[in-house]
């Protein structure tokens, strides 16, 4: 019944969103107004949700955008593969509107995997009373890094996103909450912030069939938009600063409670927190043009002593993006077409540390790097060509499981 | 001219990637040097069974699952680390009382088995103070189980000297064991006053591999099936406690394709096995009598698996039970096992341990010492003799026997 009622709701969301496509273009295409993102601003990663291209039809005050990824896959571990297949990765609709001059709202709903997850990425107001004071409430993209609010497939050269990012940190990770944001401009430099009160994560992270602390399978819990699994609010906020032609640093923190310690106002356990810092950056060298884009977390949590040391204390990884356009031109009939060739290096340690017994260290991590190719015949298209090669090792250490991939794709805003 | 370098360079990579898309995968690693894969000769059905056993093998069981309440490990592959031999971080204690020839294995008191771990919300068990025996245990590698599974009886009979009638030292003795209630005796097997020969475990106290299997994934996991369906608690909590799943929290389906996966397991591939110091370090284990007790060659009898019918394997072991001494004298029985007592453990992967153990042998039962000559000083009772042999190889002779077993 709930699969039919979910269903039934997105028909009728699809349907609008044709419908009034399609109907204001009968009537006079010329009315509909590509907005693109408004690059004379000193923008930051915390703008990244309303930093991108929207659709304004006539006079409605509504935009509506998206953008959609597909790509190739073939991969092999030590020599096994699974073969050729396509992969329709996401298909992402935004939907903003300006209530009045200072309350805004934006949606974004995202289709991954064909259908198989379907997900509010974010649905929040903002209530703007000073550049400085912002007032945002609804499903919020917690602040974690740089990549969780930053993450629209055709801003990057990549066609997977970085393991650390997804397989560590949750992202794309969101969660119903309220908090304040806001910017300072002073000369060629802005300082930005948030901070959120959101529900948070439940015992998942821990008690998973994934065999290791993993933040993302509390995205498994249907219930986390409308129950805070152990009544404590988590705490995430962020701090940043750009400067203009130099680019930006922010280090964000997120924490909170993860478990149910205490049921029908009984003490059932110690409150067990999970902690996670990150620091991001990214920046261009004006004169190449050559652009560096990195986050590095670590994640901190309270494992039960009684837990199977299979499931790590800590944890920590990142990744590092460089770009460097090779030719900016007119190509093919584009005007402004670029030829990037990118280079991603990637590491992830799910388990820190040494075991108990043995004093011998605890591995479980995966190394990586990502040569690529890409062709944008806009700013809002990549054509992406990427291998990927990692080395994954074991909690013992024992020798490297090798996986290859080459990936082929696209991804375009729309 | 640009755009025509542009175009070509486009297409030139694409064909580029089409091409060779197989040179930039990895190599699949020489047979040698991996621990997974199958006997030869099975049918294209059989490899399919042994597929889905293989991913039965590595589930990893949560709370939603049935975990628990109190286990020791999340799921099989996590002691057998890539079907090889276990590591000292996931070792298990087993602990009894015994007063004399009294034995109680404390099943109330959540015996025979320390589940040192619990889900959340659950306390683990501690050992409890009635205990006074414990043995600790690090998990086997599970490769060529099928053969020894598919063994007759009389095979390892026929090795039996329980009283040293031919008076070289070794009087090895089957371990009889009570039969477990869903055992169903085939032809292999030869009762005795209703007991069978056990043959998997370190003192051979399971029969079968699905003994094992069941054993392990209730003792182990907390994993309740169709053939003991009833959970672990934590005595120390209350004998109403519990996981709150549903029993039976897999199938015999499940078991069944665990315990076949298991049976279709490839033996463990010999390296440089050739090579002529390995061959002279081969003879000098059999003049100092190593192989008296591990032994090298079976043949196994028909089997309900056509591969497994008929085939000579080499596992290194008898499959009896040996006094092995006072420095590994355990106190704990098992079966007709005293504490000094120990099956034979088959050598063959032996050479593979490290790889399987994060690069650092941890050998023994219990994972204690960590290389070939701390095993072989610790061999007392029977096999004092053995040690003795080895003790007095020159150094040159020692190395050879080493790079044997490390070709195992």
């Amino acid at each position: 019944m709930k699969i039919f009622t979910l269903n039934y709701k997105l028909f009728v969301l699809f349907s609008l969103f044709f419908v009034a496509n399609n109907s204001v273009a009968q009537k006079d295409s010329s009315s509909i107004k590509r907005m693109d993102p408004d690059t004379s601003k000193l923008n930051m990663n915390l703008d990244a949700v309303y930093n991108r291209p929207f659709l304004q039809m006539g006079k409605i005050p509504v935009a509506l955008g998206g953008y959609m990824e597909v790509n190739t896959n073939y991969s092999a571990t030590d020599g096994v593969t699974e073969g050729f297949g396509f992969q329709f990765k996401r298909l992402t609709m935004f939907m903003s509107s300006t209530i009045t001059k200072k309350i805004k709202f934006l949606s974004e709903l995202e289709f991954e995997d064909g259908t198989k997850e379907i997900n509010i990425e974010f649905a929040a107001l903002d209530f703007e009373m000073h550049p400085m004071l912002n007032l945002r409430g609804g499903i919020v993209m917690n602040p974690i890094g740089a990549f969780n609010q930053n993450h629209d497939g055709p801003k990057w050269e990549f066609i997977e996103r970085p393991i650390s990012a997804t397989q560590m940190l949750p992202a794309t990770w969101s969660n119903a909450g309220f908090g304040l944001h806001g910017k300072y401009y002073q000369s060629n430099w802005v300082f930005g912030y948030e901070a959120y009160l959101t529900n948070g994560f439940d015992e998942s992270i821990i008690s998973n069939t994934e065999g290791k602390t993993f933040l993302p399978a509390t995205k498994g819990n249907r219930d986390r938009f409308e129950d805070n699994f152990s009544g404590e609010p988590m705490i995430t906020g962020k701090v940043a600063v750009k400067r203009r032609r130099v680019g930006e640093i922010g280090l964000s923190y997120m924490g909170g409670v993860y478990n149910k310690y205490q049921l029908d106002g009984v003490i059932i356990d110690d409150k067990r927190r999970v902690n996670v810092i990150a620091v991001d950056i990214n920046s261009t060298i004006p004169k190449t043009n050559t652009t560096f884009v990195g986050e590095f977390a670590m994640v901190s949590l309270n494992v039960p002593t009684a837990y199977v040391e299979n499931f790590g204390k800590k944890q920590r990884g990142g990744y590092l993006d460089i770009v460097q356009p090779i030719l900016k031109r007119k190509m093919f009939g584009w005007e402004k077409a670029t030829l990037n060739l990118a280079f991603r290096t990637e590491y992830v340690d799910w388990n820190v540390g040494n075991f108990e017994l043995t004093g011998t260290k605890i591995y479980e991590h995966v190394f990586g790097i990502v040569p690529g190719i890409s062709f944008r015949p806009s700013g809002q298209t990549v054509i992406r060509f990427n291998y990927r090669y990692q080395w994954q090792r074991d909690l013992l250490g024992n020798p490297a499981a090798r996986t290859a991939a080459i990936q082929f794709g696209v991804s375009s805003y729309f | 001219m640009k755009k025509s370098y542009i175009t070509i360079s486009s297409f030139a990579l694409l064909i580029f990637a089409a091409v060779s898309c197989k040179k930039l995968m990895p190599p699949v690693p020489e047979d040698e040097e991996i621990l997974a894969g199958t006997i030869p000769g099975l049918s294209p059905q059989q490899e399919l069974e042994h597929l889905k056993g293989d991913e039965n093998f590595g589930r990893i069981f949560s709370k939603e699952d049935g975990l628990g309440p109190v286990f020791v490990q999340n799921s099989c592959a996590n002691c057998h680390i890539g079907n090889g031999k276990g590591h000292p971080t996931t070792e298990l204690t087993r602990f009894a009382n015994v007063n004399g020839s009294v034995v109680d294995y404390l099943l109330t008191k959540g015996g025979p088995q320390l589940q040192q771990h619990a889900i959340f919300g659950y306390t683990p068990e501690t050992l409890p103070t009635e205990a006074n025996v414990f043995s600790k245990r690090i998990a086997p590698a599970v490769m060529g189980l099928g053969y020894i599974a598919a063994l007759d009886d009389q095979s390892i009979l026929n090795n039996a000297d329980p009283n040293d009638a031919n008076g070289d030292g070794i009087s090895g003795r089957p371990n009889y064991v009570d039969p477990t209630d869903f055992f169903s005796p085939q032809s292999i097997h030869i009762p005795n006053a209703g007991q069978y020969i056990g043959r998997f475990g370190k003192k051979a106290e399971k029969v079968t591999i699905q003994d094992q299997v069941v054993f392990a994934l209730k003792q182990d996991m907390g994993i309740t099936s169709d053939f003991d369906m009833q959970d672990l608690f934590n005595p120390q909590n209350g004998i109403n406690t519990g996981d709150n799943v549903a029993d039976p929290e897999v199938s015999a389906s499940f078991v069944n394709s665990v315990v076949f996966y298991m049976r279709t397991l490839k033996a463990p591939p010999r390296r440089n096995a050739d090579d002529a110091d390995v061959k002279a370090g081969e003879q000098l284990f059999t003049q100092i009598g190593c192989a008296s007790c591990h032994i090298t060659t079976f043949t196994t009898p028909q089997s309900d698996i056509a591969a497994l019918s008929n085939q000579t394997f080499h596992p290194y072991s008898d499959f009896l039970l040996h006094d092995m001494g006072q420095l590994l004298d355990d106190s704990y029985p098992e079966g007709s096992a005293s504490g000094f007592e120990w099956r034979t453990p088959p050598l063959w992967g032996i050479g593979l341990a490290k790889d399987s153990q994060g690069g650092q042998m941890f050998l023994l039962h219990d994972g204690r010492v960590n290389s070939f000559e701390q095993v072989i000083s610790f061999h007392g009772g029977e096999a004092e003799s053995r040690r003795a042999a080895f003790n007095a190889l020159s150094q040159d002779e020692k190395d050879k026997v080493i790079e044997f077993l490390e070709s195992l």
